[in-house]
């Protein structure tokens, strides 16, 4: 077992631990600051993939935006008497089941792969994952439509959003 | 080196226990926390396709996990502005409670 895979197996481990937590823990807030926990963990295998402007991109926008709305939201909407009762719904044992099955299903997909034990090819000598990154969102030839589309969403996202939420009174 | 299917492995896990919170919790913030477990699965999925495919120069992968990013942080800020819309008229933020559509 070589150190790379000691560290991957770490970080997944944690990655899962502070996955379940997020979904059991029944203080909202705490919930939270786990999923912050599992996105810093997703972060660091990004960086593991080598994969550097998602990792960061991760913790700006993840932990730095969405986790603090999520944080912002649950200030929000407390309600103590809420707070006390049971978190899971009556039928969260048929929620654990498929939960299960669609697990056991995507390792028959996985196992049917015949890619259970591909290995990352080399990267060239010099190789710039973030240039080519920005090259292919920009480029007329690659993804600058998807690209352009998206900042639409966003737009439309923020208008809706403040929609929504706005008060009338 | 870390063989490919760990990190599928890895991803199907992260998204079999969002979809565990998605399905089970009652709290509507708690579902959305879901989600984002759901979606952070499917971009550890894109960005070890993208590393372990034939050519690293591709970067479709990696597009693709920028696409669900500014996705996420879309359904996130909607999702989040109906719990405060339905909290403020119903004073709840049970899924089970907010039944106004219900027949």
């Amino acid at each position: 077992m070589t150190i790379q895979q000691v560290i991957f197996l770490l970080v997944a481990l944690a990655t899962l631990g502070s996955a379940l937590k997020v979904v059991t823990t029944g203080n909202l807030v705490r919930a939270a600051l786990w999923l912050v926990a599992t996105l810093f963990f997703v972060a660091v295998i990004y960086a593991l993939l080598n994969a550097g402007f998602l990792a960061v991109v991760q913790v700006v926008i993840y932990i730095g935006a969405i986790a603090i709305l999520f944080i912002f939201a649950v200030m929000l909407t407390r309600s103590d008497q809420r707070d006390r009762g049971p978190q899971h719904n009556r039928g969260w044992w048929v929620g654990a089941l498929v939960a299960l099955l669609a697990f056991a299903a995507l390792l028959v997909v996985l196992v049917g792969s015949g890619q259970f034990a591909r290995l990352a090819p080399e990267l060239p000598e010099g190789f710039d994952a973030v240039a080519l990154l920005g090259d292919a969102l920009i480029s007329a030839d690659a993804y600058v439509l998807p690209f352009e589309v998206a900042s639409v969403l966003l737009l439309a996202a923020l208008v809706g959003a403040v929609y929504v939420a706005f008060s009338r009174r | 080196m870390v063989p490919l299917s760990w990190y599928v492995i890895l991803s199907a896990g992260l998204f079999c226990v969002g979809l565990f919170g998605v399905l089970t919790r009652r709290n509507a913030v708690a579902i959305l926390l879901g989600v984002e477990l759901m979606l952070n699965a499917v971009n550890v999925n894109l960005a070890a396709f993208w590393r372990y495919g034939d050519n690293v120069n591709v970067m479709t992968g990696q597009v693709f996990a920028i696409i669900v990013f500014a996705v996420a942080a879309a359904e996130v800020a909607v999702g989040l502005a109906l719990v405060i819309s339905v909290y403020r008229r119903r004073n709840t933020v049970v899924a089970e409670e907010v039944d106004l559509l219900k027949w």
